[in-house]
């Protein structure tokens, strides 16, 4: 069944099943493969993109749910890499084996959009859907805060405007 | 930014195009050898790759080394790149000792080629520790040879050349030539004499001690990384697999009608089940054949198959946690004998006895196993996040029935890895399926797979026993253990322990008692056991420091102070000659090269206590808690502050690691090895547990299986590394062995309540209910 949807600012219709879900989507219909498989069951976030700004776990979320929408994955983050948080992940070299980064850095973005100056207790609250098993918790904290002190943390952030809470779809 | 590059160019006014260089560099080499397998954000990379196109022939003087006209260094990284950041250190050190401009080097990833490049094997802490040497000569050989050609070049006798920044000079007249200048000479030339090769001293390296910015950054802050599941090839399928859910069973019948009625699904398959112990192997099942993962996982959850559970099927973690209690309570097999305990024991006026209890682990890295093979005319071809290439190759040979000439392992990135990828189970089955069906296959494991059949960390009971003399001095030191070994998957007849698993830090203790006795009690293995994350070390280590804080609280007096008594005076302990009953390995080193050094020992304990502020006032609730464990060749001690909740929940708002690895390459990685092993720690200490019934894995998601996440994570990880040029030990693995014990001695510190069986959860806040599917998964 055809679904058409926005993915990083293009228009594309896909015929899948509607209860597949948007990761498998992203990754074996339209190969944009920087979002992650994890757990399967939104509990590990590695799959995270925004869905009209929200950040989204996309291995729960049926393809019939985007259609209509606007979906970013962290292809569609910036241009070329250069998104206060891409640069601040870069300058804190926060990635070990990095599989779970994308995801991370999706929800930092969110996070900095809606809350330009977050505490440790508010980056707390927004990434602890996040699993690092590697664990840079402590750099990604870190990169967050720099990315909030970076001049550019203010440009322009894909779906920023409308950026709300997290939600576990 | 410009202090990225700390380690290549001056700083100055041109950092922000020699960032932009930098980014533009990492970028292209991100991509490793695997452009071909890009989608359509690789199409742009081809496109960066082809502006700076060059020519077809290298020229390899080396292994590891290519150079090509224009400048081009590519240095091929034969260790798999798992997070610890071997495909950034690797090249620091060669770029380093061959003078060589960071900005011109790019980095290859080898395909399995043990006879060319070495081990590949990437576990044990081994990367820098087996190749510094080789890789600081292979540097020097090339820039030796770069020297030779500058010299034949200007008609000069070579002694008055010399390589400085991608250029060799003449120091005499100023004149200069690019490396890339010199490659066409260089060809012509011999490789330099060993004797004429000459490696840096530490004041001429560049990059000694400093922080380089690590080569896969760019691609896995944009998602342009490539891991297991990100190659695809033309007509690939992805095969979902049911494996039979008990160690050694096997399909009685099955139904795939349902299964084969999912659209997309195209075939089942039975990969057949091997006899016990199956070693590398695939543990076989019904696999589903489908057009994209989705439809293989639904097709998978339609089967219904009827299972043979085989002659594990009554595997009972309560149960066994019973019998390996009952095996340390009677004496077993020595390991390591000195003077005679049972004698000190019984004339000891006080003793101490303890016992301690770790579960089953599992390494839950981030992307669960994965593997594509095209097995078609005769040639296996393998894309695989892989640990060992080279043990891969000849696995999948063997189960094939092929020779291994005629597979090719390429390694892609791996998400996460912590020993589960050096079994190369999950390749077998790609190769066999792709065989099958006559197309490229993808073996994708669901998390529940990966979780359900893992090779899992063993599971643990120890009992200890120390005696005290009349002033309070421990005399006796009897330390028994009990774990199913990781030999019982190679062989049947396995009933524990070998000399090997013992120096994983039970029997190469550092203490100064008198009278040491560590003796293996039989255990049985019901599962896969396998390599995970500093292995036999984390329970050693949980015990051993667990039961040396009891010491201290005993002797009322303060942990740390007891720990450095305890350590003695400063030994160098060569432990082939103090006791061990059988020959065993030093983690592959002899012992002249690593004695057992207690003096390193103590000084990274004092480094741990001058830092961590110990002994200072912390709030209620909180609590400090010290441990130390040599293992891999590194020494770490640890102070962890941890804050205890009126609910039970444990958080460690800091923690302090003192490091002795020797010479170290990469620092910034380094630390960033032990923040993250302080934190796995807290993993298995407190959250995590793989227990069975009937047979089965209880587990089977995250929340069954918790792991870490950043609410409890450390706010500081302070890591502090000895300055050293001692030989390297390892960085990967040592920092989590002494996580438990201190985790659990600060535990102790702020509530009272001793921690000796893992996880903590369950103490602290109350037993957890558990059912047979606790997450409503897959099965």
């Amino acid at each position: 069944m055809p679904t058409t949807f926005t993915v990083n600012g293009k228009r594309t219709t896909v015929d899948v099943p509607p209860d597949m879900p948007l990761l498998w989507v992203l990754r074996d219909v339209l190969d944009l493969k920087g979002t992650k498989y994890g757990c399967g069951i939104a509990q590990c976030s590695a799959c995270t993109v925004h869905v009209k700004g929200v950040p989204t776990r996309s291995c729960r979320t049926p393809i019939s749910r985007v259609a209509g929408a606007d979906v970013t994955t962290i292809e569609g983050l910036s241009p070329d890499g250069s998104h206060p948080v891409q640069r601040a992940w870069e300058e804190v070299d926060v990635p070990q084996c990095g599989y779970c980064q994308a995801g991370q850095i999706m929800s930092a973005a969110a996070l900095l959009a809606k809350n330009p100056k977050p505490t440790d207790a508010d980056i707390d609250a927004a990434m602890n859907g996040h699993l690092c098993r590697c664990a840079t918790y402590v750099r990604i904290r870190e990169a967050i805060h720099r990315a909030a002190d970076a001049p550019a943390a203010n440009a322009s952030t894909p779906g920023r405007s409308n950026a709300a809470g997290e939600t576990n779809e | 930014m410009s202090g990225l590059m700390s380690g290549s160019v001056d700083d100055g006014d041109e950092a922000v195009a020699r960032d932009m260089e930098r980014r533009r560099f990492v970028q292209l080499l991100g991509m490793g050898g695997l452009v071909f397998a890009a989608g359509p954000s690789g199409i742009r990379r081809l496109g960066r790759l082809a502006e700076t196109a060059v020519p077809v022939d290298p020229f390899s003087p080396h292994a590891y080394i290519a150079l090509r006209e224009d400048g081009t260094v590519t240095i091929t990284c034969h260790r798999s790149e798992m997070g610890q950041g071997i495909r950034t250190t690797m090249p620091m050190i060669i770029a380093d000792e061959m003078e060589a401009d960071w900005a011109r080097c790019r980095v290859e990833q080898a395909v399995g080629d043990e006879r060319k490049y070495g081990s590949q094997n990437t576990d044990g802490s081994t990367s820098i520790r087996l190749f510094l040497t080789k890789y600081r000569e292979a540097g020097a050989t090339v820039r030796a040879l770069l020297e030779h050609a500058a010299a034949k070049q200007w008609g000069t006798d070579v002694s008055e050349v010399r390589a400085r920044q991608h250029t060799v000079i003449h120091e005499r007249s100023g004149r200069s030539l690019s490396f890339g200048a010199l490659v066409a000479t260089a060809r012509s030339l011999p490789m330099p004499e060993k004797t004429s090769v000459r490696v840096k001293s530490p004041s001429e390296r560049r990059w000694q001690g400093k922080k380089m910015p690590s080569i896969d950054l760019v691609p896995m802050t944009t998602g342009t990384a490539i891991y297991g599941a990100d190659v695809r090839l033309p007509g690939m399928k992805v095969a979902v697999i049911a494996h039979p859910p008990v160690w050694g069973g096997r399909v009685r019948s099955f139904d795939a009608r349902a299964a084969l009625r999912v659209p997309g699904v195209e075939k089942v398959l039975h990969i057949p089940e091997p006899p016990l112990p199956a070693g590398y192997n695939t543990v076989g099942g019904l696999a589903v054949v489908a057009r994209n993962t989705w439809a293989a996982i639904q097709g998978r959850a339609a089967l219904r198959i009827v299972w043979d559970d085989g002659p594990h099927a009554s595997y009972d973690s309560v149960a066994y946690r019973a019998e390996l209690e009952a095996s340390v309570r009677k004496p077993g097999t020595a390991g390591r004998v000195v003077g005679n305990v049972e004698e000190a024991l019984a004339s000891a006026p006080r003793t101490l006895e303890r016992e301690y209890y770790m579960p089953h682990l599992s390494h839950a890295q981030m992307e669960p196993v994965v593997a594509i093979a095209q097995a078609v005319n005769g040639t296996v071809e393998v894309w695989a996040p892989t640990q060992s290439p080279q043990d891969a190759r000849g696995t999948v040979a063997k189960y094939l029935g092929t020779d291994e000439s005629k597979v090719t392992v390429h390694v892609t990135l791996l998400g996460g890895a912590f020993g589960r990828k050096s079994k190369p189970d999950y390749i077998c089955e790609a190769a066999w399926l792709s065989r099958e069906v006559g197309v490229p296959v993808r073996v994708q494991w669901t998390r529940e797979d990966d979780l359900r059949n893992s090779y899992y960390h063993t599971v643990a009971a120890h009992r200890l026993e120390a005696g005290f003399d009349g002033n309070g001095t421990v005399t006796a030191w009897r330390h028994r253990v009990a774990y199913p070994a990781i030999d019982a998957i190679f062989a049947q007849d396995v009933e524990g322990p070998g000399p090997d698993d013992l120096t994983n830090g039970a029997s190469d203790i550092p203490y100064a008692i008198p009278n040491i006795r560590v003796e293996v009690c039989p255990a049985v293995a019901h599962t896969r056991i396998g390599w995970y994350r500093s292995v036999n070390a984390i329970h050693h280590g949980f015990a051993i420091g667990s039961f040396i804080d009891e010491l201290a609280v005993e002797s009322k007096k303060d942990p740390a102070k007891y720990l450095l008594d305890l350590l003695g005076p400063d030994r160098v302990v060569d432990l082939s000659k103090d006791g061990l009953v059988a020959p065993a390995s030093n983690y592959g080193g002899t012992w002249t090269d690593y004695p057992l050094d207690t003096g390193r020992a103590r000084r990274v304990v004092e480094l741990a206590i001058e830092k961590s502020g110990w002994g200072t006032p912390l709030p209620s609730g909180r609590g400090r808690g010290i441990a130390m464990h040599r293992s891999f060749l590194t020494y770490v001690a640890m102070v962890v502050e941890v804050d205890v909740a009126a609910d039970g929940t444990v958080s460690v708002p800091r923690a302090t690691v003192a490091t002795d690895a020797g010479f170290v390459a990469n620092p910034d990685r380094a630390r960033s090895q032990m923040e993250g092993a302080v934190i796995m720690g807290m993993s298995n200490t407190l959250y995590s547990e793989i227990s069975f019934r009937n047979g089965r894995v209880v587990q089977s998601n995250y929340p069954s299986y918790p792991v870490t996440r950043m609410r409890t994570a450390p706010h500081t990880v302070d890591v502090h590394l000895v300055e050293s040029e001692a030989l390297p030990g390892g960085i990967g693995e040592p920092a989590v062995p002494p996580s438990a014990a201190a985790i659990c001695n600060a535990i102790w510190d702020a509530t009272g309540v001793r921690i000796r069986q893992l996880p903590v959860g369950r103490q602290l806040a109350g037993a957890r209910a558990r059912t047979t599917d606790p997450d409503g998964q897959d099965r």
